[in-house]
């Protein structure tokens, strides 16, 4: 993954990259985690069939108990738990459903052994979303900092994931840069 | 970390004034992270909003060196629409009353 360039024009323009095999694999296995975090139960049961079916829990009112979800869905509100945990349920199944499309929409434009990606634009602010939401995940796992150092001593557990985390930083802000290259 | 541009700070005070107003009693806040690249934040901002490149940047700035900025106000309606949209982007967003 070298970055990515934009090809064409108008409605045929895309945001083109080529990633290697190893890294479609290791972009899938982080897209599939932080679905399966999303659809995870977590304090109450789905409240229907159909709920259970999508693993989602409409309507809860209270924030995740995951650190990593919590903040992929936050709080509306600081300091007035009434009004956010309203908010909340009112907000939060269609906050969960974007995340999932914009993970789906990653998924279909991922060659399976790796290759070539062309994405519309549209498709690159549905790329932006699900890279951030994966960041977003790992960032808060590894106890991201401000003032991270780019290596951790060899001991440190978190290690291996942090050179995941900033892979996935590299291929987001390349994407940010050739995306806004093209009007909005 | 740069120290910040004396031009994008007066713009968001700017920003900030317009949003106290008596008409406009609700804010979106986004607050600081540590994951969230400056490129992208300032991509999420011209493309929620619509906000030309320059008022974007200014934002993100505020951002990242005061902890948090108002980045649109208006009625309780529209200011709820606009932190579900930030929090989709997976901006770290809150709402309060001016």
């Amino acid at each position: 993954m070298n970055g990515w360039k934009k090809s064409g024009r108008g409605p045929k323009l895309r945001l083109v990259a080529t990633m290697e095999p190893h890294e479609a694999v290791v972009l899938r296995g982080r897209i599939g985690e932080a679905r399966d975090m999303r659809g995870a139960p977590t304090a109450e049961p789905a409240a229907d069939e159909l709920a259970a079916l999508r693993g989602v829990r409409p309507g809860s009112s209270v924030p995740p108990e995951d650190e990593a979800l919590a903040r992929l869905l936050p709080e509306f509100r600081r300091d007035d738990p009434a009004l956010a945990g309203a908010l909340r349920s009112l907000h939060e199944p269609a906050l969960i459903e974007a995340k999932e499309g914009a993970a789906v929409a990653v998924l279909d434009t991922l060659p399976d052994g790796g290759g070539r990606i062309e994405l519309t634009v549209e498709q690159a602010d549905a790329w932006l979303a699900a890279l951030n939401d994966v960041r977003l995940a790992l960032g808060t796992a590894l106890d991201i900092s401000e003032d991270m150092p780019d290596d951790l001593p060899d001991d440190d557990p978190r290690t291996a994931h942090l050179g995941v985390y900033h892979w996935l930083t590299f291929v987001q802000d390349a994407l940010v840069q050739s995306r806004l290259q093209v009007k909005f | 970390m740069p120290a910040p541009l004396p031009v994008p700070t007066r713009q968001v005070e700017e920003v900030t004034d317009e949003a106290a107003s008596a008409d406009t009693p609700w804010q979106a806040i986004v607050w600081n992270d540590p994951v969230n690249l400056m490129s992208y934040v300032t991509y999420v901002l011209q493309k929620l909003f619509g906000y030309p490149e320059p008022k974007a940047t200014a934002l993100m700035l505020d951002v990242h060196h005061k902890g948090k900025a108002a980045v649109s106000s208006g009625d309780k309606d529209k200011i709820e629409g606009d932190v579900a949209k930030l929090h989709a982007a997976g901006l770290w967003a809150t709402m309060q009353r001016t």
